[in-house]
Order: C-alpha cells, then sequence, then structure tokens
C-alpha cells in the first residue's frame, strides 16, 4: 500500500491544493505509483482513487493520454530518444537505429534480460544537444545530452550494474 | 548582447545559488513592488514597458492582467513551463540556470494579480529540474522571501511546483487548467477566459517562463530603458532557440527586430559543410515553412515582421533547414508530431492529423501517386478554421506551405519512392 510507506509525500502533496480540490494530486500520485512498482497498477489505481474521492476510470482514462504514464511493465529503465525534427536533422535517428541494433532489439522493444526498453519521443526541450535520449526509471527521470553510441551503451552497463548491486 | 537581461547566469556565475542571486540585486524588484507599489502601479509599469507573452502568442502581459475578474478572491498565478514546441529549450535554460530570477518573477506577478498562491506547472520529464525547483523555493522561504507577511507587509505567498506527464497540448493555457485539476489535458471551450474562470474556477494568470522573468528587469530599471531594447511594437529581448541544421545551436538573447541573418550566420555560424540553407521554420513546428530568399533572410524576427512574410513568430524557435533535406520528409516529421499530440477532443483535428499522416507516409514510401499531394492539401484545407484550439491550425501549416514552397520535393518522392 502507498498510503502506509509514503504517509509524509502524500500529505505534502496534497498540502499544495485546495482541500475540495484534491483531485489535482491524481498526477503526483501515479507517479509515486509507478516509481514503485513499475507502473500504475490497477491495485494503486484504486487506491488512488479512493484517497482523492474519485472513480477509478477517471485515473485509468489518464494513462493512455500522458506519455509518460504506462499500465504494463517495460524495461526497467526506459532509454527515451527524442527523434523530432530538430534532433533528426543532426542525426537522431541513424543513432536510435545504431543503439538498437548493438542491443540486438528494435526501437520500441525490450532487451531479454527485461532491464533495457529504448524507445523514440517527441521534443524534450533539449534540441540543442542532439543526439539526446532521457532515461525513466524508479527515480525518475534523468536526461543524457550530446551522445554517442559509446556513451550510452557504457552508461547501460551503469544503469545493469546499479541494479545489480541494489 | 553583452550582458544578458535573461540569460544573466552566462555572466554571473553560480546565480542559481540564492546568496549570490541575493548579491546581484535579487528580490529587490520584488521588494519595491510590495513595500512601496500598489498592485495596480506595477500592471501600469508593465503595460507601459511593452512586455508581450513569450509563449507563442505575444499578448501584452500588463493588458491581459488587467482583464482578472475585479473583487473575486481568490486568484491564482500558474507559470507555464510546459515547453514541449519542437525546437523550443528556452525556458529549461532560464529554469537550470537563473531559477531566481523567474521566480523573483513569478512572485512580483502574483503581487500584481493579488494571489497568495502560484503554481509552477512543469512539463512531466523536467523531473529533476522540477526537484530542484522546490529546493530552491525552500530556500527562499528560509530567507522570509516567500511566506507569511513578506517584508513585514500583509502580502504572504506560496508557490508550488506541479509536473505533468507528457502531453504537448497541455502548454495550451486551458489544457494546463484542466490537467492541473486532474483531469484529461483538453483545451476548455472559451470564453470563460482563464481572467474570469481559470484554476479551480477562480481568476488565473498563465504566463510564460520567459515572459515573468522579464519582470524584475523591467522593475528595477523601469519602463523607458525595457522600450529601448527591440522594437516600437515589440519591445525588449527575446530567447530564440536555434536548432536543426546549423554550426552552433543554442540559445540566443538579442533584441526582438534581430534578422535571421544575423542569428543564424552571426551568432549560429551558418549551415555546416558549406551547404546552403534552404528554408526556415521560424516557430518550431508550429508555423509555416518560409523558403530562405535574401527577402526573408533580412527579416526582422519581431511579432509584425514575420507575419507579413507568411509566417509566425511564435516562441521564436528558429529551426534551420539545409538543401539535403527534402520538405516531404519534413512535413511527415511535423505531421507526426501533431498527429501524436492531437487531444482527440474535436473531430477536424484528430480525424485531419491522422489522415494528413496517413498520406504523408504514402508519399514517404514511395507508394503514392501524384493525385495524393492534392488529396493531403485537401484534408489539410479542410480543417482550417473548424479546430477547437490551435493545435489544429499549427498541425496544417507545414502542410500547406511545404506543398505551396516545395512541391517538387513531394512528387520527388513520388515518382522515386526512397
Ligand atoms: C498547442 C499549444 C501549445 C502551447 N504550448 C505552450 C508552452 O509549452 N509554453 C507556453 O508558455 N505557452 C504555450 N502555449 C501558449 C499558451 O496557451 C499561453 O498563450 C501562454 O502560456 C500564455 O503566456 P504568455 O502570454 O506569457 O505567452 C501553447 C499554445 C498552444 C495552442
Ligand atoms: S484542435 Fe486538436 S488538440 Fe485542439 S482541441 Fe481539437 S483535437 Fe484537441
Ligand atoms: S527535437 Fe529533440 S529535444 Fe527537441
Amino acid at each position: 500500500m502507498l498510503a502506509e510507506k509514503y504517509s509524509s509525500e502524500i500529505e505534502s502533496i496534497l498540502a499544495k491544493y485546495p482541500d475540495d480540490r484534491k483531485r489535482s494530486a491524481v498526477l503526483p500520485l501515479m507517479y509515486l505509483a509507478q516509481c514503485e512498482y513499475g507502473s500504475v497498477t490497477l491495485e494503486a489505481m484504486i487506491e488512488i482513487a479512493d484517497l482523492l474521492d474519485i472513480d477509478v476510470t477517471q485515473v485509468a482514462s489518464l494513462i493512455g493520454f500522458y506519455t509518460l504514464l504506462w499500465d504494463r511493465p517495460g524495461g526497467k529503465y526506459r532509454i527515451q530518444i527524442c527523434t523530432d525534427l530538430p534532433c533528426a536533422l543532426q542525426g537522431a535517428e541513424e543513432f536510435a537505429h545504431q543503439l538498437c541494433e548493438k542491443l540486438g532489439i528494435q526501437l520500441g522493444g525490450t532487451t531479454p534480460d527485461g532491464m533495457i526498453s529504448v524507445e523514440g519521443v517527441m521534443c524534450l526541450a533539449a534540441c540543442n544537444g542532439a543526439p539526446m535520449f532521457q532515461v525513466q526509471g524508479p527515480d525518475g527521470i534523468q536526461y543524457h545530452e550530446r551522445q554517442t553510441v559509446e556513451s550510452a551503451l557504457a552508461l547501460i552497463d551503469e544503469l545493469r550494474k546499479r541494479d545489480d548491486s541494489g | 548582447m553583452a550582458d544578458h537581461i535573461l540569460l544573466r547566469h552566462r555572466d554571473i556565475p553560480d546565480l542559481d545559488q540564492l546568496e549570490v542571486y541575493l548579491e546581484h540585486g535579487g528580490f529587490e524588484a520584488f521588494k519595491q513592488a510590495v513595500t512601496g507599489m500598489t498592485p495596480q502601479e506595477v500592471i501600469d509599469v508593465v503595460k507601459a514597458s511593452g512586455l508581450r507573452g513569450r509563449g507563442g502568442a505575444g499578448f501584452p502581459a500588463g493588458v491581459k492582467w488587467g482583464f482578472l475578474a475585479p473583487g473575486v478572491f481568490p486568484r491564482y498565478v500558474v507559470a507555464n513551463a510546459d515547453e514541449s514546441e519542437p525546437g523550443t529549450f528556452k525556458d529549461r535554460e532560464i529554469l537550470e540556470r537563473n531559477p531566481y530570477q523567474f521566480l523573483e518573477g513569478v512572485a512580483i506577478c502574483s503581487y500584481a494579480a493579488q494571489a497568495n498562491t502560484a503554481y509552477v506547472y512543469c512539463r512531466g520529464e523536467f523531473w529533476d529540474l522540477a526537484h530542484e525547483l522546490e529546493h530552491k523555493i525552500d530556500a527562499l522561504h528560509e530567507a522570509g522571501l516567500l511566506g507569511e507577511g513578506i517584508f513585514s507587509t500583509d502580502y504572504s505567498l506560496k508557490i508550488h511546483i506541479h509536473l505533468g506527464a507528457g502531453a504537448y497540448i497541455c502548454g495550451e493555457e486551458t489544457a494546463l487548467l484542466d490537467s492541473m485539476e486532474g483531469k484529461l489535458g483538453q483545451p476548455r471551450l472559451r470564453p470563460p477566459f482563464p481572467a474570469a474562470q481559470g484554476l479551480f474556477a477562480k481568476p488565473t494568470v498563465v504566463n510564460n517562463v520567459e515572459t515573468l522573468t522579464n519582470l524584475p528587469p523591467i522593475l528595477n530599471r523601469g519602463a523607458d530603458w525595457y522600450r529601448s531594447i527591440g522594437t516600437e511594437k515589440s519591445a525588449g529581448p527575446k530567447v530564440f532557440c536555434l536548432s536543426g541544421c546549423v554550426a552552433r545551436p543554442g540559445n540566443y538573447e538579442l533584441p526582438l527586430g534581430t534578422p535571421f541573418r544575423q542569428l543564424i550566420f552571426e551568432h549560429g555560424g551558418g549551415i555546416p559543410g558549406g551547404r546552403s540553407i534552404k528554408a526556415i521554420l521560424p516557430a518550431g513546428a508550429s508555423a509555416p515553412l518560409l523558403p530562405a530568399t535574401d527577402e526573408v533572410l533580412d527579416t526582422p524576427m519581431d511579432y509584425e515582421s514575420v507575419p507579413k512574410i507568411g509566417s509566425q513568430l511564435g516562441s521564436a524557435s528558429i529551426i534551420v533547414i539545409d538543401e539535403t533535406v527534402n520538405i516531404a520528409w519534413l512535413v511527415h516529421k511535423t505531421t507526426r508530431f501533431f498527429e501524436h499530440e492531437s487531444c482527440g477532443k474535436c473531430t477536424p483535428c484528430r480525424e485531419g492529423t491522422y489522415w494528413m499522416h496517413h498520406l504523408l507516409q504514402r508519399i514517404e514510401r514511395g507508394e503514392a501517386d501524384l493525385e495524393d499531394i492534392d488529396l493531403l492539401e485537401a484534408v489539410a484545407r479542410g480543417m482550417q478554421g473548424k479546430c477547437l484550439c490551435a493545435l489544429g491550425e499549427f498541425a496544417i501549416m507545414p502542410v500547406i506551405s511545404g506543398i505551396q514552397h516545395f512541391r517538387a520535393d513531394f512528387e520527388a518522392r513520388v515518382r522515386n519512392g526512397r
């Protein structure tokens, strides 16, 4: 249960909004669940709906709408490469292609160990740092700009190690 | 510009530290406002400065604040940090490197609007940045610059960070407000405008990050000084985001009215590899494409001049296209973006972006006929003027202008395939 493990986080999230407008906390609470479970599970949706006095469908409908929310697990770390126009003009599509080839997966796929997914995404407001990607994982989202296939593979090694030791 | 006004962190190291920001005159403007000016006086100075919104529409900031429903409280200020337009990365630099000037701007705007609560709506991808900003806000509370009874007056203010979760449409101000209320981020029918009924149905000011970052220097140095920068109708400095086929992509703070040529060739170092420039997208994916003629390159980048040559300045995200780029491919990219980001609330945009994308895929794969180019244009024209919000209108601009100026590129794709 989120409510027990994260009671102080939940309290400080709710405190940001007027008492009769708790529904505003739905996205932050879904993030909390996703960091904990790797996706927003049905149990988590029910719990969030209860906390906010809204319908479960009102929580569930947000998942398809917002690209950073997932209702099923993918790779533990999702490497989201920006392949939008400005980055593509700086070689981002080739970069994505080569990285997937090295990992032996298709764009949108996950490595067999379930650790790494690679996806192509829209502009991340870092167009002067192409090729670039963000890593979405258990500890939120981090940006990595001015990447090469080698630097990306080194980062992936590090993520795998981090997982072994933690 | 030797001394930056908005990207001041480039001149002053560690400006993201509160002590450093305070040493360089930080929060003096806010103090002056709260202790020596009425909210209306602040609005008047901002009106006189000519500051226009930097989020895309260029609407005069002080005028917008003047629309707040009189006598209705509480009121809210929401800073728009959703920054998701392809080619736009200025707000992120400000938030990361010069966060206190932005936060002081939020505070000044809140005082002028008589709001005691402000929110910063950050796109969900700005996760790290949002957590960093929360620490900065904590530091302001500890320094007594936020909270109850600021500067021993009865004014109080809290600023909260709200993270989105990945949706370009949430940058549209009414979609942003619905998203903040925990709903799907879809645009609202207007009126009522946010100034009458915004967040939680209360009077609300929504301004872009860069707009707000202009406020401390305007109060410190005055409206006349501000008006001396830029052009008569487009006052002040602007952060231009330069990306695409250019040697030195990046943010450049320059006066409004600087010509495209100067940005692209002097500051951006021109096109690498001796190639020539073919076209410009002046406002990310959301405005008509311009062929890079001498007339276009010599046009001043301001809110009046760019429309005169058939496009928009928007958020001033200049994407440079060189001669190696096929425009059908480019339009396929922008259309894919809008198809993905269409919120689905109205039919012309939801269906139109789908069909335009479908046709462009056929053209790209070499499976199309020449008539498909006309069909594509017809779908785009069919959407024109029928969409509920500006996203649908943005989506057709690269399509129509692309076919208009570079039809041969589409035909080449059809004839040769890939
Ligand atoms: C589809 C769409 C996306 C938008 N995205 C943004 C955005 O990311 N950031 C922003 O500040 N304004 C964006 N806007 C403009 C806002 O609706 C609004 O005009 C702006 O935040 C007002 O602030 P300003 O007057 O300071 O520019 C967008 C508008 C549309 C139609
Ligand atoms: S124009 Fe597109 S984005 Fe705007 S409301 Fe209609 S479907 Fe949604
Ligand atoms: S296009 Fe890739 S970050 Fe903007």
